[in-house]
């Protein structure tokens, strides 16, 4: 009972909210591309399904592809700083510069050193740069959280460096991993459309050009429906990742 | 301070927090270096083992994988350190969660699986650190006598730290008593009675007097400390 009403409270509470929202515009007499009532906004996400649909599957796969970079890039930087504190001190300076630095002020770089004809590949590497951080700050931190006591045994017992990081570093981080990559997917997402806003799409338009688009023609009510897909689409990626984590949890920790 | 330990000989150091047991631990471990005096031991690399307050177990790792690993460290094929490990646990009569994973196992088993990971390198000298203090009254009786009675069938040189007076009178023929200020003896205390101890042992004669000549030690330390 109490998990049916759980279930239920977010749906009433958005349904209620979409009532008023379509009260106030009918009522109040709001032209339509001001503020699109949320019936209009259901039709044109409708109507421009498909394309929306392409658009947003644009935008997926530049958030994927920047992942798996970001995942690659950062949890090889993450090593070699975590086996050598030279390297670590030498490169956080430059890690944490990219990270405060806005993706939308590096774009433009970006672009030309992409090519100007491939806007698409400038669109997946600042993606990937947002989608940095999180990896490598995750993947750092799990190989530097060994448990001490069972650092101590290790030692005891005459483990070698490789044996350390293989048996017991390595495995340690794991957990730490999947927290990052986590975080990084939701990132790669905002990233693709940032960056997509930033340098523009080329051939293959995400949903941040739908959006651009639509604004410019005055078809509010179309650049809300791609909002709707990309919040969808955030949000399912993200609660897949967090069901995989879970699972791959169970599976580090038996239970 | 000045310690000594016979071969298979049980020495119990008790004392308050702080006074430096842990560390004479490690000293003894060969895992932190003396700032002044020296450690001589007979047993060398891969005849010392540790167990630790918390069973410090790999979450990862099955317990089978868990006792295995000293071995495979040292180079032992994975095939044969897994046996011998099996054997371990049985020791510990945990030959029934060999594929749990230590989240699985309650405290007082996942301390027998520490145990267990300890005595399979068969080690000339065991370190204890406080091993019992995070588990029940009930637990922490059962794993004593289950210590003595390992001990018995081993005979590692066994150097148990603890801060009950109680526990180390049970646990050892010989009670090393700290002060409060770091590093300093206060003096020691011969334990009458056999090992592992008789039932009943608790209520004897003996261990109320070796007991209470331990507490008066103590309470002497603390003073002088003080």
């Amino acid at each position: 009972m109490k998990r049916l009403t759980d279930l239920a409270a977010p749906v009433v509470f958005v349904g209620l909210l979409l009532l008023a929202w379509e009260m106030a515009c009918r009522l109040l007499e709001i032209p339509t591309y001001r503020l699109p009532p949320p019936s209009a906004i259901g039709e044109a996400l409708i109507e421009n399904f498909p394309l929306l649909a392409r658009s947003g599957w644009n935008t997926l796969a530049t958030a994927l592809w920047a992942l798996v970079i970001a995942s690659l890039l950062a949890s090889l930087m993450a090593l070699a700083a975590g086996l050598s504190g030279l390297v670590e001190r030498a490169i956080q300076p430059v890690v944490v510069t990219l990270q405060v630095t806005p993706v939308i002020a590096i774009a433009p770089l970006v672009t030309i050193w992409a090519g100007l004809e491939h806007p698409e590949r400038a669109v997946i590497g600042l993606a990937a740069v947002v989608a940095f951080f999180p990896v490598f700050s995750g993947a750092l931190t799990g190989l530097k959280a060994v448990d001490p006591d069972l650092e101590r045994l290790f030692d005891l017992y005459g483990a070698s460096r490789w044996q350390k990081l293989w048996r017991l570093r390595l495995p340690t981080a794991v957990p730490f991993l999947f927290e990052g990559h986590k975080v990084a997917a939701g990132l790669a997402v905002v990233g693709a459309v940032v960056a997509e806003f930033g340098a523009g799409s080329g051939g293959s338009q995400g949903l941040a050009w739908r959006i651009l688009e639509a604004s410019n023609r005055l078809q509010t009510a179309k650049a809300f429906a791609a909002l709707v897909v990309l919040a969808v689409m955030g949000a399912s990626l993200y609660a897949l990742l967090q069901l995989a984590e879970r699972r791959a949890l169970v599976w580090w920790r038996g239970r | 301070m000045d310690l000594t330990l016979g071969v298979g000989e049980i020495v119990a150091l008790v004392g308050p927090s702080g006074c430096g047991k842990s560390t004479a631990m490690r000293l003894l471990a060969g895992l932190e270096q003396p700032v002044r005096g020296e450690v001589d031991r007979a047993a060398g690399r891969g005849e010392t083992s540790l167990v630790f307050q918390a069973p410090t177990l790999a979450p990862w790792m099955s317990a089978l994988a868990n006792v295995a690993l000293p071995l495979e460290l040292a180079g032992m094929g994975r095939g044969e350190a897994r046996d011998q490990a099996h054997e371990a646990l049985a020791r510990v009569g945990l030959s029934a969660a060999e594929n749990a994973r230590p989240a699985q196992l309650s405290g007082g088993m996942a301390m027998r699986v520490s145990l267990a990971r300890a005595l399979v390198t068969r080690p000339r000298l065991l370190l204890l650190d406080e091993p019992f203090a995070a588990l029940d009254e009930i637990t922490r009786r059962t794993l004593a006598d289950d210590v003595l009675t390992l001990w018995a069938e081993l005979k590692p040189a066994i150097l148990f730290v603890t801060h009950n007076v109680e526990e180390a009178v049970y646990m050892a023929s010989r009670v090393v008593v700290m002060t409060a200020g770091p590093g300093r003896a206060a003096g020691e205390v011969a334990v009458e009675g056999p090992l592992p101890r008789p039932a009943g042992f608790r209520a004897s004669e003996g261990f109320r007097r070796s007991a209470e000549a331990v507490s008066t030690m103590l309470a002497q330390g603390m003073e002088r400390a003080a």
